[in-house]
Protein backbone atom coordinates (compact mmCIF):
# COMPACT_ATOMS: atom_id res chain seq x y z
CA UNK A 1 0.00 0.00 0.00
CA UNK A 2 3.08 2.53 0.87
CA UNK A 3 3.72 2.65 -3.08
CA UNK A 4 0.17 3.41 -3.86
CA UNK A 5 -0.36 7.13 -3.26
CA UNK A 6 -3.97 7.73 -4.84
CA UNK A 7 -5.35 4.59 -2.25
CA UNK A 8 -4.22 6.33 0.52
CA UNK A 9 -5.59 9.67 -0.69
CA UNK A 10 -8.94 8.18 -1.06
CA UNK A 11 -8.74 6.46 2.27
CA UNK A 12 -8.08 9.50 3.95
CA UNK A 13 -10.88 11.62 2.27
CA UNK A 14 -12.83 9.17 2.91
CA UNK A 15 -11.73 8.67 6.82
CA UNK A 16 -12.63 12.37 6.98
CA UNK A 17 -15.86 12.21 5.80
CA UNK A 18 -16.82 9.13 7.38
CA UNK A 19 -15.42 10.36 10.74
CA UNK A 20 -17.06 14.00 10.86
CA UNK A 21 -20.45 12.49 10.10
CA UNK A 22 -20.31 9.73 12.54
CA UNK A 23 -19.37 12.56 15.13
CA UNK A 24 -21.69 14.94 13.53
CA UNK A 25 -24.21 15.37 16.91
CA UNK A 26 -20.70 16.30 19.02
CA UNK A 27 -19.21 18.63 16.49
CA UNK A 28 -21.92 20.06 14.82
CA UNK A 29 -21.33 23.87 16.01
CA UNK A 30 -25.61 24.61 15.88
CA UNK A 31 -28.83 22.34 16.06
CA UNK A 32 -29.85 20.59 12.76
CA UNK A 33 -33.37 22.56 12.20
CA UNK A 34 -32.67 25.60 13.89
CA UNK A 35 -34.08 28.33 11.81
CA UNK A 36 -32.75 32.04 12.44
CA UNK A 37 -34.15 34.59 9.80
CA UNK A 38 -31.84 37.04 10.53
CA UNK A 39 -28.77 35.19 8.95
CA UNK A 40 -30.84 33.87 6.01
CA UNK A 41 -28.63 33.33 2.90
CA UNK A 42 -25.12 34.46 4.95
CA UNK A 43 -22.14 33.85 2.66
CA UNK A 44 -19.20 32.02 4.86
CA UNK A 45 -17.82 33.60 7.75
CA UNK A 46 -16.00 33.07 11.12
CA UNK A 47 -20.14 32.40 12.85
CA UNK A 48 -20.96 30.28 9.65
CA UNK A 49 -18.22 28.57 7.74
CA UNK A 50 -20.08 27.59 4.92
CA UNK A 51 -22.41 29.63 5.02
CA UNK A 52 -26.47 29.81 5.84
CA UNK A 53 -29.49 28.90 3.82
CA UNK A 54 -32.96 30.52 2.71
CA UNK A 55 -33.60 30.04 7.17
CA UNK A 56 -30.74 31.32 8.50
CA UNK A 57 -29.75 27.09 8.97
CA UNK A 58 -26.28 26.15 9.15
CA UNK A 59 -25.33 24.74 5.96
CA UNK A 60 -21.86 23.05 7.36
CA UNK A 61 -24.17 21.62 10.28
CA UNK A 62 -26.40 20.21 7.87
CA UNK A 63 -23.89 18.58 5.78
CA UNK A 64 -22.22 17.05 8.66
CA UNK A 65 -25.88 15.29 9.10
CA UNK A 66 -26.43 14.99 5.62
CA UNK A 67 -22.89 12.98 5.07
CA UNK A 68 -24.54 10.62 7.57
CA UNK A 69 -27.45 9.54 5.09
CA UNK A 70 -25.28 10.02 2.16
CA UNK A 71 -22.79 7.45 3.42
CA UNK A 72 -25.79 4.83 4.77
CA UNK A 73 -27.71 4.99 1.64
CA UNK A 74 -24.33 3.93 -0.17
CA UNK A 75 -23.74 1.25 2.34
CA UNK A 76 -27.05 -0.06 2.26
CA UNK A 77 -27.57 -0.29 -1.69
CA UNK A 78 -23.89 -1.83 -1.99
CA UNK A 79 -24.82 -4.23 0.44
CA UNK A 80 -28.13 -5.00 -1.05
CA UNK A 81 -27.11 -4.89 -4.67
CA UNK A 82 -23.70 -7.04 -3.55
CA UNK A 83 -25.49 -9.47 -1.99
CA UNK A 84 -28.15 -9.53 -4.62
CA UNK A 85 -25.21 -9.33 -7.21
CA UNK A 86 -23.26 -12.19 -5.68
CA UNK A 87 -25.77 -14.78 -4.82
CA UNK A 88 -26.85 -14.64 -9.10
CA UNK A 89 -23.78 -13.98 -10.49
CA UNK A 90 -22.58 -17.43 -8.11
CA UNK A 91 -25.83 -19.47 -9.84
CA UNK A 92 -25.43 -18.15 -13.53
CA UNK A 93 -21.49 -19.14 -13.62
CA UNK A 94 -21.45 -22.58 -11.65
CA UNK A 95 -25.05 -23.83 -12.40
CA UNK A 96 -24.97 -23.20 -16.70
CA UNK A 97 -28.55 -24.49 -17.17
CA UNK A 98 -29.83 -21.10 -14.90
CA UNK A 99 -26.88 -18.76 -16.97
CA UNK A 100 -29.00 -18.14 -20.12
CA UNK A 101 -32.07 -17.55 -18.00
CA UNK A 102 -30.05 -15.15 -15.55
CA UNK A 103 -27.85 -13.50 -17.83
CA UNK A 104 -30.79 -13.01 -20.31
CA UNK A 105 -32.61 -10.90 -17.23
CA UNK A 106 -29.75 -9.27 -16.67
CA UNK A 107 -29.12 -8.43 -19.98
CA UNK A 108 -32.56 -6.58 -20.22
CA UNK A 109 -32.05 -4.75 -17.49
CA UNK A 110 -28.66 -3.42 -18.39
CA UNK A 111 -30.06 -1.70 -21.42
CA UNK A 112 -31.69 0.76 -19.33
CA UNK A 113 -29.49 3.43 -18.20
CA UNK A 114 -29.26 3.10 -14.51
CA UNK A 115 -29.92 6.39 -13.19
CA UNK A 116 -32.97 6.32 -16.05
CA UNK A 117 -34.08 3.08 -14.42
CA UNK A 118 -33.60 4.33 -10.62
CA UNK A 119 -36.23 6.93 -11.56
CA UNK A 120 -38.63 4.01 -13.19
CA UNK A 121 -38.21 2.31 -9.94
CA UNK A 122 -38.50 5.06 -7.94
CA UNK A 123 -42.17 6.22 -9.55
CA UNK A 124 -43.38 2.59 -9.23
CA UNK A 125 -42.37 2.11 -5.42
CA UNK A 126 -43.07 5.95 -4.71
CA UNK A 127 -41.02 8.95 -3.65
CA UNK A 128 -39.00 8.50 -0.75
CA UNK A 129 -35.34 7.73 1.14
CA UNK A 130 -36.08 4.21 1.50
CA UNK A 131 -36.95 3.36 -1.84
CA UNK A 132 -34.50 5.79 -3.26
CA UNK A 133 -32.03 3.14 -1.84
CA UNK A 134 -33.55 -0.04 -3.07
CA UNK A 135 -33.84 1.43 -6.38
CA UNK A 136 -30.35 2.36 -7.05
CA UNK A 137 -29.26 -1.16 -5.70
CA UNK A 138 -31.43 -2.34 -8.35
CA UNK A 139 -29.41 -0.50 -10.92
CA UNK A 140 -26.14 -1.88 -9.60
CA UNK A 141 -27.28 -5.44 -9.32
CA UNK A 142 -26.09 -6.00 -13.27
CA UNK A 143 -22.51 -5.06 -12.91
CA UNK A 144 -22.29 -7.32 -9.93
CA UNK A 145 -23.59 -9.89 -11.50
CA UNK A 146 -21.44 -9.93 -14.59
CA UNK A 147 -18.50 -9.29 -12.47
CA UNK A 148 -19.20 -12.23 -10.05
CA UNK A 149 -20.32 -14.04 -12.81
CA UNK A 150 -16.99 -14.27 -15.04
CA UNK A 151 -15.21 -14.61 -11.80
CA UNK A 152 -16.83 -17.50 -11.00
CA UNK A 153 -16.86 -19.32 -14.80
CA UNK A 154 -12.78 -19.05 -14.56
CA UNK A 155 -12.42 -20.87 -11.01
CA UNK A 156 -15.17 -23.46 -11.40
CA UNK A 157 -13.17 -25.05 -14.56
CA UNK A 158 -10.00 -25.27 -12.23
CA UNK A 159 -8.36 -28.31 -11.11
CA UNK A 160 -8.60 -27.59 -7.63
CA UNK A 161 -12.34 -27.47 -8.45
CA UNK A 162 -12.60 -30.63 -10.54
CA UNK A 163 -10.79 -32.63 -8.06
CA UNK A 164 -13.36 -31.33 -5.16
CA UNK A 165 -16.07 -32.89 -7.50
CA UNK A 166 -13.71 -36.33 -7.73
CA UNK A 167 -13.92 -36.70 -4.40
CA UNK A 168 -17.51 -36.15 -4.00
CA UNK A 169 -17.48 -32.78 -2.60
CA UNK A 170 -21.64 -31.79 -2.43
CA UNK A 171 -21.99 -28.40 -4.56
CA UNK A 172 -22.39 -25.84 -2.05
CA UNK A 173 -19.77 -26.58 -0.08
CA UNK A 174 -17.27 -26.11 -3.48
CA UNK A 175 -18.49 -22.44 -3.88
CA UNK A 176 -18.70 -21.62 0.25
CA UNK A 177 -14.88 -22.93 0.18
CA UNK A 178 -13.32 -23.05 -2.99
CA UNK A 179 -15.17 -20.33 -5.23
CA UNK A 180 -16.30 -17.42 -3.17
CA UNK A 181 -12.80 -17.05 -1.56
CA UNK A 182 -11.49 -17.38 -4.74
CA UNK A 183 -13.48 -14.18 -6.04
CA UNK A 184 -13.67 -11.92 -3.12
CA UNK A 185 -11.17 -9.69 -4.17
CA UNK A 186 -12.76 -9.02 -7.51
CA UNK A 187 -16.24 -8.47 -5.64
CA UNK A 188 -14.11 -6.29 -2.81
CA UNK A 189 -12.99 -4.07 -5.69
CA UNK A 190 -16.25 -3.67 -7.38
CA UNK A 191 -18.27 -2.69 -4.15
CA UNK A 192 -15.63 0.03 -3.15
CA UNK A 193 -15.70 1.48 -7.01
CA UNK A 194 -20.04 1.17 -7.19
CA UNK A 195 -19.98 2.34 -3.00
CA UNK A 196 -19.31 6.26 -4.90
CA UNK A 197 -21.38 5.24 -7.97
CA UNK A 198 -24.68 4.58 -5.38
CA UNK A 199 -23.84 7.76 -3.16
CA UNK A 200 -23.86 9.83 -6.56
CA UNK A 201 -27.24 8.06 -7.81
CA UNK A 202 -28.78 8.73 -4.39
CA UNK A 203 -27.87 11.78 -4.36
CA UNK A 204 -29.38 12.62 -8.17
CA UNK A 205 -32.22 11.29 -7.20
CA UNK A 206 -32.32 13.38 -4.29
CA UNK A 207 -32.03 16.36 -6.26
CA UNK A 208 -34.85 15.42 -8.45
CA UNK A 209 -36.79 15.52 -5.96
CA UNK A 210 -36.74 11.32 -5.62
CA UNK A 211 -35.19 10.51 -2.91
CA UNK A 212 -34.61 12.14 0.63
CA UNK A 213 -37.30 14.80 0.95
CA UNK A 214 -36.48 18.38 2.42
CA UNK A 215 -36.03 19.14 5.06
CA UNK A 216 -33.64 15.79 5.38
CA UNK A 217 -30.21 17.34 4.72
CA UNK A 218 -29.26 14.67 2.39
CA UNK A 219 -26.65 16.00 0.22
CA UNK A 220 -28.20 15.89 -2.91
CA UNK A 221 -31.39 17.25 -1.29
CA UNK A 222 -28.99 20.17 -0.33
CA UNK A 223 -27.99 20.88 -3.66
CA UNK A 224 -31.35 20.60 -4.84
CA UNK A 225 -32.98 23.48 -2.20
CA UNK A 226 -29.79 25.14 -3.19
CA UNK A 227 -30.42 25.54 -7.33
CA UNK A 228 -33.61 27.81 -6.49
CA UNK A 229 -30.68 30.48 -4.91
CA UNK A 230 -27.75 29.98 -7.30
CA UNK A 231 -27.53 33.07 -7.86
CA UNK A 232 -27.92 34.45 -4.50
CA UNK A 233 -26.10 31.93 -2.41
CA UNK A 234 -23.86 29.78 -4.50
CA UNK A 235 -22.61 28.35 -1.08
CA UNK A 236 -25.61 26.36 -0.96
CA UNK A 237 -24.82 24.17 -3.78
CA UNK A 238 -20.94 24.52 -4.24
CA UNK A 239 -19.98 22.71 -0.74
CA UNK A 240 -22.85 20.09 -0.82
CA UNK A 241 -21.91 19.30 -4.06
CA UNK A 242 -18.19 19.28 -3.12
CA UNK A 243 -18.81 16.89 -0.69
CA UNK A 244 -20.32 14.38 -3.29
CA UNK A 245 -17.29 14.78 -5.45
CA UNK A 246 -14.43 13.88 -3.10
CA UNK A 247 -16.83 11.25 -1.92
CA UNK A 248 -17.20 9.60 -4.96
CA UNK A 249 -13.32 10.26 -5.83
CA UNK A 250 -12.22 9.14 -2.14
CA UNK A 251 -14.00 5.80 -3.08
CA UNK A 252 -12.90 5.51 -7.03
CA UNK A 253 -9.49 6.31 -5.79
CA UNK A 254 -9.73 3.69 -2.85
CA UNK A 255 -11.30 1.04 -5.56
CA UNK A 256 -8.41 1.32 -8.30
CA UNK A 257 -5.91 1.30 -5.37
CA UNK A 258 -7.55 -2.13 -4.15
CA UNK A 259 -7.34 -3.28 -7.71
CA UNK A 260 -3.91 -2.96 -8.28
CA UNK A 261 -3.26 -4.21 -4.41
CA UNK A 262 -5.17 -7.57 -4.96
CA UNK A 263 -4.48 -8.33 -8.32
CA UNK A 264 -1.17 -11.23 -8.14
CA UNK A 265 0.13 -10.27 -11.26
CA UNK A 266 0.71 -6.44 -10.04
CA UNK A 267 2.95 -7.90 -7.40
CA UNK B 1 -8.41 -64.27 -13.99
CA UNK B 2 -11.47 -63.18 -11.57
CA UNK B 3 -13.87 -60.20 -12.32
CA UNK B 4 -11.93 -57.02 -12.98
CA UNK B 5 -11.78 -54.04 -11.14
CA UNK B 6 -12.46 -51.88 -13.91
CA UNK B 7 -14.25 -52.50 -17.18
CA UNK B 8 -14.57 -49.95 -19.94
CA UNK B 9 -16.45 -51.06 -23.35
CA UNK B 10 -17.02 -48.71 -26.08
CA UNK B 11 -16.78 -45.51 -24.36
CA UNK B 12 -17.02 -42.28 -26.71
CA UNK B 13 -17.60 -38.54 -24.87
CA UNK B 14 -18.65 -36.12 -28.01
CA UNK B 15 -18.19 -32.51 -27.49
CA UNK B 16 -20.89 -30.77 -29.96
CA UNK B 17 -19.53 -27.45 -31.66
CA UNK B 18 -22.48 -25.40 -32.67
CA UNK B 19 -21.72 -24.23 -35.90
CA UNK B 20 -24.52 -21.45 -36.06
CA UNK B 21 -27.87 -20.13 -34.92
CA UNK B 22 -29.98 -21.48 -37.96
CA UNK B 23 -27.19 -24.45 -38.76
CA UNK B 24 -28.68 -27.42 -36.33
CA UNK B 25 -26.59 -29.81 -37.97
CA UNK B 26 -24.68 -31.22 -34.94
CA UNK B 27 -20.76 -31.38 -34.89
CA UNK B 28 -18.83 -33.49 -32.91
CA UNK B 29 -15.06 -32.97 -31.60
CA UNK B 30 -14.86 -36.82 -30.87
CA UNK B 31 -12.68 -36.81 -27.85
CA UNK B 32 -12.99 -40.41 -26.68
CA UNK B 33 -14.39 -42.45 -29.21
CA UNK B 34 -15.19 -45.67 -28.35
CA UNK B 35 -12.50 -47.06 -26.25
CA UNK B 36 -12.26 -50.37 -24.35
CA UNK B 37 -10.62 -52.41 -22.04
CA UNK B 38 -10.16 -53.81 -18.99
CA UNK B 39 -8.05 -53.19 -15.68
CA UNK B 40 -7.30 -55.76 -12.92
CA UNK B 41 -6.80 -55.58 -9.67
CA UNK B 42 -3.48 -54.65 -8.64
CA UNK B 43 -2.14 -53.78 -11.86
CA UNK B 44 -1.04 -50.40 -13.75
CA UNK B 45 -2.54 -49.63 -17.22
CA UNK B 46 -0.33 -47.15 -18.85
CA UNK B 47 -2.24 -44.83 -21.96
CA UNK B 48 0.09 -43.62 -23.79
CA UNK B 49 -0.53 -40.49 -26.46
CA UNK B 50 0.02 -37.62 -28.06
CA UNK B 51 -1.47 -35.07 -26.64
CA UNK B 52 -4.97 -33.75 -28.08
CA UNK B 53 -5.75 -37.54 -28.82
CA UNK B 54 -8.18 -37.93 -25.58
CA UNK B 55 -5.88 -39.36 -23.07
CA UNK B 56 -7.41 -36.95 -20.30
CA UNK B 57 -10.51 -36.84 -21.57
CA UNK B 58 -10.64 -40.54 -21.25
CA UNK B 59 -9.66 -40.41 -17.91
CA UNK B 60 -12.44 -37.75 -16.57
CA UNK B 61 -14.78 -39.79 -18.68
CA UNK B 62 -14.45 -42.56 -16.38
CA UNK B 63 -14.57 -40.88 -13.06
CA UNK B 64 -17.65 -39.12 -14.66
CA UNK B 65 -16.22 -35.25 -14.33
CA UNK B 66 -17.17 -35.10 -17.56
CA UNK B 67 -20.11 -36.97 -18.28
CA UNK B 68 -19.36 -39.66 -21.51
CA UNK B 69 -21.90 -39.73 -24.21
CA UNK B 70 -22.10 -43.33 -24.77
CA UNK B 71 -20.81 -46.93 -23.66
CA UNK B 72 -20.77 -48.38 -20.58
CA UNK B 73 -18.02 -48.34 -17.20
CA UNK B 74 -17.92 -51.35 -14.96
CA UNK B 75 -16.87 -50.75 -11.66
CA UNK B 76 -16.47 -53.51 -9.24
CA UNK B 77 -19.63 -55.17 -11.37
CA UNK B 78 -21.52 -52.21 -10.85
CA UNK B 79 -22.42 -49.44 -14.02
CA UNK B 80 -20.98 -45.91 -12.97
CA UNK B 81 -22.55 -44.45 -16.53
CA UNK B 82 -25.99 -44.37 -14.69
CA UNK B 83 -25.59 -43.75 -11.31
CA UNK B 84 -27.34 -41.02 -9.87
CA UNK B 85 -25.31 -38.32 -8.37
CA UNK B 86 -26.18 -39.17 -4.36
CA UNK B 87 -24.34 -42.71 -5.32
CA UNK B 88 -22.05 -41.34 -7.78
CA UNK B 89 -20.99 -39.38 -4.69
CA UNK B 90 -20.37 -42.71 -2.35
CA UNK B 91 -18.33 -44.50 -5.30
CA UNK B 92 -16.00 -41.29 -5.60
CA UNK B 93 -14.84 -42.71 -2.47
CA UNK B 94 -13.55 -45.70 -4.05
CA UNK B 95 -12.32 -43.71 -7.50
CA UNK B 96 -9.76 -41.14 -7.27
CA UNK B 97 -7.79 -38.55 -9.85
CA UNK B 98 -4.19 -37.46 -9.41
CA UNK B 99 -3.78 -33.97 -12.06
CA UNK B 100 -1.37 -32.82 -14.27
CA UNK B 101 -0.78 -30.02 -12.69
CA UNK B 102 0.23 -29.42 -8.94
CA UNK B 103 0.40 -25.28 -9.15
CA UNK B 104 -3.74 -25.71 -10.87
CA UNK B 105 -4.88 -28.56 -8.30
CA UNK B 106 -4.71 -27.42 -5.38
CA UNK B 107 -6.61 -24.37 -3.92
CA UNK B 108 -4.43 -21.25 -2.95
CA UNK B 109 -6.64 -20.19 -0.51
CA UNK B 110 -6.73 -23.35 1.67
CA UNK B 111 -3.85 -25.08 4.00
CA UNK B 112 -2.76 -28.26 3.14
CA UNK B 113 -4.97 -28.97 6.07
CA UNK B 114 -7.73 -27.99 4.97
CA UNK B 115 -7.21 -29.49 1.51
CA UNK B 116 -6.56 -32.97 3.06
CA UNK B 117 -9.49 -32.52 5.58
CA UNK B 118 -12.22 -32.07 3.27
CA UNK B 119 -11.91 -35.01 1.94
CA UNK B 120 -11.90 -36.76 4.72
CA UNK B 121 -14.63 -35.16 5.98
CA UNK B 122 -16.65 -35.46 2.80
CA UNK B 123 -16.76 -39.41 3.68
CA UNK B 124 -16.57 -39.31 7.04
CA UNK B 125 -13.39 -40.42 7.67
CA UNK B 126 -12.58 -39.47 11.05
CA UNK B 127 -15.48 -38.42 13.71
CA UNK B 128 -13.57 -35.34 15.29
CA UNK B 129 -12.01 -32.60 13.85
CA UNK B 130 -9.31 -33.64 16.22
CA UNK B 131 -8.97 -36.97 14.97
CA UNK B 132 -9.32 -35.99 11.08
CA UNK B 133 -6.00 -33.82 11.89
CA UNK B 134 -4.12 -37.00 13.21
CA UNK B 135 -5.76 -38.70 9.83
CA UNK B 136 -3.85 -35.53 7.97
CA UNK B 137 -0.52 -35.66 9.98
CA UNK B 138 -0.64 -39.78 8.56
CA UNK B 139 -1.45 -39.36 5.33
CA UNK B 140 1.27 -36.13 5.30
CA UNK B 141 3.61 -38.46 6.20
CA UNK B 142 2.42 -41.36 3.81
CA UNK B 143 3.32 -39.15 0.91
CA UNK B 144 6.90 -38.47 2.65
CA UNK B 145 5.88 -34.51 4.00
CA UNK B 146 6.63 -33.72 7.16
CA UNK B 147 3.65 -33.17 9.59
CA UNK B 148 4.08 -29.66 10.79
CA UNK B 149 3.36 -28.88 7.21
CA UNK B 150 -0.37 -29.28 8.38
CA UNK B 151 -0.72 -25.32 8.55
CA UNK B 152 0.93 -24.25 5.37
CA UNK B 153 -0.41 -23.00 2.06
CA UNK B 154 0.22 -24.60 -1.23
CA UNK B 155 2.25 -21.56 -2.47
CA UNK B 156 5.05 -22.21 0.29
CA UNK B 157 5.82 -25.55 -1.64
CA UNK B 158 7.85 -26.78 -4.73
CA UNK B 159 6.19 -28.01 -7.27
CA UNK B 160 7.19 -32.15 -6.35
CA UNK B 161 5.19 -31.51 -2.89
CA UNK B 162 2.67 -29.67 -4.15
CA UNK B 163 2.30 -33.14 -5.82
CA UNK B 164 2.88 -35.09 -3.34
CA UNK B 165 -0.55 -33.15 -1.12
CA UNK B 166 -2.33 -34.10 -4.57
CA UNK B 167 -1.44 -37.64 -4.28
CA UNK B 168 -2.68 -37.80 -0.50
CA UNK B 169 -5.14 -36.15 -1.17
CA UNK B 170 -5.95 -38.94 -3.39
CA UNK B 171 -5.36 -41.69 -1.19
CA UNK B 172 -7.26 -39.99 1.70
CA UNK B 173 -10.25 -41.88 1.06
CA UNK B 174 -8.89 -44.97 0.88
CA UNK B 175 -9.77 -45.69 -3.05
CA UNK B 176 -9.07 -48.97 -4.54
CA UNK B 177 -8.05 -47.29 -7.77
CA UNK B 178 -6.71 -44.43 -9.06
CA UNK B 179 -6.75 -42.62 -12.45
CA UNK B 180 -2.92 -40.48 -12.48
CA UNK B 181 -3.34 -38.30 -15.09
CA UNK B 182 0.24 -36.96 -16.68
CA UNK B 183 1.25 -36.58 -12.57
CA UNK B 184 5.03 -35.75 -13.80
CA UNK B 185 4.63 -34.49 -17.33
CA UNK B 186 4.69 -30.85 -14.87
CA UNK B 187 7.98 -31.47 -12.90
CA UNK B 188 11.24 -31.88 -13.61
CA UNK B 189 13.54 -35.00 -14.20
CA UNK B 190 14.80 -35.66 -11.00
CA UNK B 191 11.92 -34.71 -9.30
CA UNK B 192 9.62 -36.70 -11.84
CA UNK B 193 11.73 -40.09 -10.34
CA UNK B 194 10.98 -39.21 -6.98
CA UNK B 195 7.21 -39.16 -7.39
CA UNK B 196 6.80 -42.43 -9.45
CA UNK B 197 8.33 -44.16 -6.72
CA UNK B 198 6.35 -42.69 -4.61
CA UNK B 199 3.50 -44.12 -6.54
CA UNK B 200 4.92 -47.38 -6.32
CA UNK B 201 5.54 -47.31 -2.84
CA UNK B 202 2.05 -46.66 -2.25
CA UNK B 203 0.93 -49.20 -4.71
CA UNK B 204 2.63 -52.04 -2.13
CA UNK B 205 1.96 -50.67 0.72
CA UNK B 206 -1.98 -49.77 -0.45
CA UNK B 207 -2.64 -51.93 -2.74
CA UNK B 208 -3.65 -49.77 -5.28
CA UNK B 209 -4.54 -50.11 -8.72
CA UNK B 210 -3.72 -47.41 -11.35
CA UNK B 211 -4.88 -46.09 -14.54
CA UNK B 212 -1.37 -44.23 -15.77
CA UNK B 213 -1.81 -41.57 -18.35
CA UNK B 214 1.20 -39.87 -19.77
CA UNK B 215 2.83 -38.99 -22.93
CA UNK B 216 5.92 -40.03 -21.48
CA UNK B 217 6.73 -43.52 -22.96
CA UNK B 218 9.91 -44.02 -20.66
CA UNK B 219 7.84 -42.57 -17.61
CA UNK B 220 4.85 -45.20 -18.83
CA UNK B 221 7.31 -48.17 -19.43
CA UNK B 222 8.15 -47.67 -15.78
CA UNK B 223 5.02 -47.91 -14.15
CA UNK B 224 3.05 -49.66 -16.03
CA UNK B 225 2.10 -53.02 -16.46
CA UNK B 226 0.40 -53.03 -19.73
CA UNK B 227 -0.17 -50.21 -21.99
CA UNK B 228 -2.50 -48.91 -24.40
CA UNK B 229 -1.67 -46.76 -27.39
CA UNK B 230 -4.17 -44.08 -27.69
CA UNK B 231 -4.53 -42.12 -31.16
CA UNK B 232 -7.56 -39.60 -31.63
CA UNK B 233 -9.67 -41.27 -29.01
CA UNK B 234 -9.21 -44.59 -29.84
CA UNK B 235 -6.96 -47.09 -28.17
CA UNK B 236 -4.82 -48.46 -31.90
CA UNK B 237 -2.63 -50.82 -29.42
CA UNK B 238 -2.93 -52.63 -26.19
CA UNK B 239 -0.71 -55.11 -24.73
CA UNK B 240 1.56 -56.29 -22.39
CA UNK B 241 4.36 -54.13 -21.44
CA UNK B 242 7.26 -56.41 -22.55
CA UNK B 243 5.25 -57.44 -25.79
CA UNK B 244 4.95 -54.06 -26.31
CA UNK B 245 8.41 -52.91 -26.34
CA UNK B 246 10.05 -55.69 -27.65
CA UNK B 247 7.82 -55.91 -30.68
CA UNK B 248 5.42 -52.79 -31.52
CA UNK B 249 3.04 -54.02 -33.73
CA UNK B 250 0.57 -50.94 -35.12
CA UNK B 251 2.29 -48.60 -37.31
CA UNK B 252 1.89 -45.33 -34.89
CA UNK B 253 3.24 -47.86 -32.06
CA UNK B 254 6.44 -48.45 -33.94
CA UNK B 255 6.79 -44.35 -34.43
CA UNK B 256 6.39 -43.63 -30.79
CA UNK B 257 8.97 -46.12 -29.90
CA UNK B 258 11.64 -45.26 -32.55
CA UNK B 259 11.10 -41.92 -30.76
CA UNK B 260 12.26 -43.29 -27.27
CA UNK B 261 16.15 -41.76 -26.93
CA UNK B 262 18.68 -45.38 -26.11
CA UNK B 263 21.21 -45.18 -23.86
CA UNK B 264 23.30 -46.87 -25.73
CA UNK B 265 25.33 -44.54 -28.24
CA UNK B 266 26.02 -47.80 -30.67
CA UNK B 267 22.81 -48.70 -31.91
CA UNK B 268 21.55 -47.80 -34.88
CA UNK B 269 17.90 -47.35 -34.68
CA UNK B 270 15.58 -46.34 -37.78
CA UNK B 271 14.12 -43.31 -36.73
CA UNK B 272 10.25 -43.22 -37.96
CA UNK B 273 9.50 -39.70 -38.48
CA UNK B 274 5.92 -39.00 -38.63
CA UNK B 275 4.76 -36.23 -41.26
CA UNK B 276 2.02 -33.84 -40.37
CA UNK B 277 -0.06 -32.92 -37.42
CA UNK B 278 -2.43 -34.54 -35.62
CA UNK B 279 -5.85 -34.69 -37.46
CA UNK B 280 -8.47 -32.53 -36.06
CA UNK B 281 -11.14 -34.76 -33.47
CA UNK B 282 -13.88 -33.02 -34.92
CA UNK B 283 -13.14 -34.24 -38.29
CA UNK B 284 -11.22 -37.02 -38.35
CA UNK B 285 -10.44 -38.97 -41.26
CA UNK B 286 -12.35 -41.33 -42.44
CA UNK B 287 -11.53 -45.22 -42.47
CA UNK B 288 -8.67 -46.29 -40.19
CA UNK B 289 -7.77 -42.20 -38.26
CA UNK B 290 -4.02 -43.01 -38.74
CA UNK B 291 -3.83 -43.40 -42.61
CA UNK B 292 -2.71 -39.76 -43.11
CA UNK B 293 0.14 -40.24 -41.37
CA UNK B 294 0.68 -44.14 -42.17
CA UNK B 295 3.63 -45.32 -44.31
CA UNK B 296 2.14 -48.57 -44.60
CA UNK B 297 -1.37 -47.09 -45.87
CA UNK B 298 -3.04 -48.54 -48.47
CA UNK B 299 -6.41 -48.12 -50.17
CA UNK B 300 -8.19 -50.41 -47.74
CA UNK B 301 -7.19 -48.03 -44.89
CA UNK B 302 -8.71 -45.01 -46.43
CA UNK B 303 -12.45 -46.92 -46.62
CA UNK B 304 -12.78 -49.35 -44.13
CA UNK B 305 -12.53 -48.32 -40.03
CA UNK B 306 -9.98 -51.61 -38.47
CA UNK B 307 -11.47 -54.11 -36.36
CA UNK B 308 -9.92 -54.79 -33.37
CA UNK B 309 -7.95 -57.90 -33.57
CA UNK B 310 -6.55 -60.05 -31.08
CA UNK B 311 -3.20 -61.06 -32.70
CA UNK B 312 -2.09 -62.76 -29.24
CA UNK B 313 -3.79 -63.56 -26.35
CA UNK B 314 -4.49 -60.25 -24.65
CA UNK B 315 -2.82 -58.32 -27.05
CA UNK B 316 -5.18 -56.45 -29.28
CA UNK B 317 -4.80 -54.21 -32.55
CA UNK B 318 -6.83 -52.21 -34.55
CA UNK B 319 -4.54 -51.87 -37.75
CA UNK B 320 -6.16 -53.80 -41.43
CA UNK B 321 -2.34 -55.68 -41.65
CA UNK B 322 -3.11 -57.64 -39.04
CA UNK B 323 -6.51 -58.29 -39.39
CA UNK B 324 -6.94 -61.77 -41.62
CA UNK B 325 -9.26 -60.24 -44.01
CA UNK B 326 -7.18 -57.74 -45.39
CA UNK B 327 -3.92 -59.00 -44.55
CA UNK B 328 -3.89 -59.77 -48.30
CA UNK B 329 -3.68 -56.44 -49.44
CA UNK B 330 -0.12 -55.45 -47.64
CA UNK B 331 2.04 -58.26 -48.31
Amino acid sequence: MKKNKGAVVGAMILLFFIITSALAPVIAPYPINEMNFEDSLQGPSMAHWLGTDEFGRDIWTRMLYGGRVSLLMGLFAVTLSGTIGVILGVLAGYYRKLDIYIMQFIDILMTFPSLLMAIAIVAVLGVGLTNAMIAVAISVVPSFVRVVRGSVLSIRETEYVEASRAIGVKNWKIICKHILPNVASPIIILATLEFGGSILSAAALSFLGLGAQPPNPEWGALVFVGKSFLSQAWWMTLFPGLAIMLVVLGFNLLGDGLRDALDPRSK
Amino acid sequence: MNQPLLSVKNLKTYFPIKKSLFNKRHHFVKAVDGISFEVNEGETLGIVGESGCGKSTMGRSILRLIEPTEGSIKFKGNEVTTLKQTDLRKMRKDMQIVFQDPYASLNPKMTVGAILGEALATHQLGQSAKERKEKVKELLSKVGLSSNHIGRFPHEFSGGQRQRIGIARAIAVNPSIIIADEPVSALDVSVQAQILNLFQDLKETLGLTYIFIAHDLSVVKHVSDRIGVMYLGKIVELSDKKQLFQQPLHPYTQALMSAVPSLDPDIKKERIILTGDLPSPSNPPTGCAFHTRCKFGKAVCVHVIPRETEVAPGRFVKCHMYDKEHRADFF
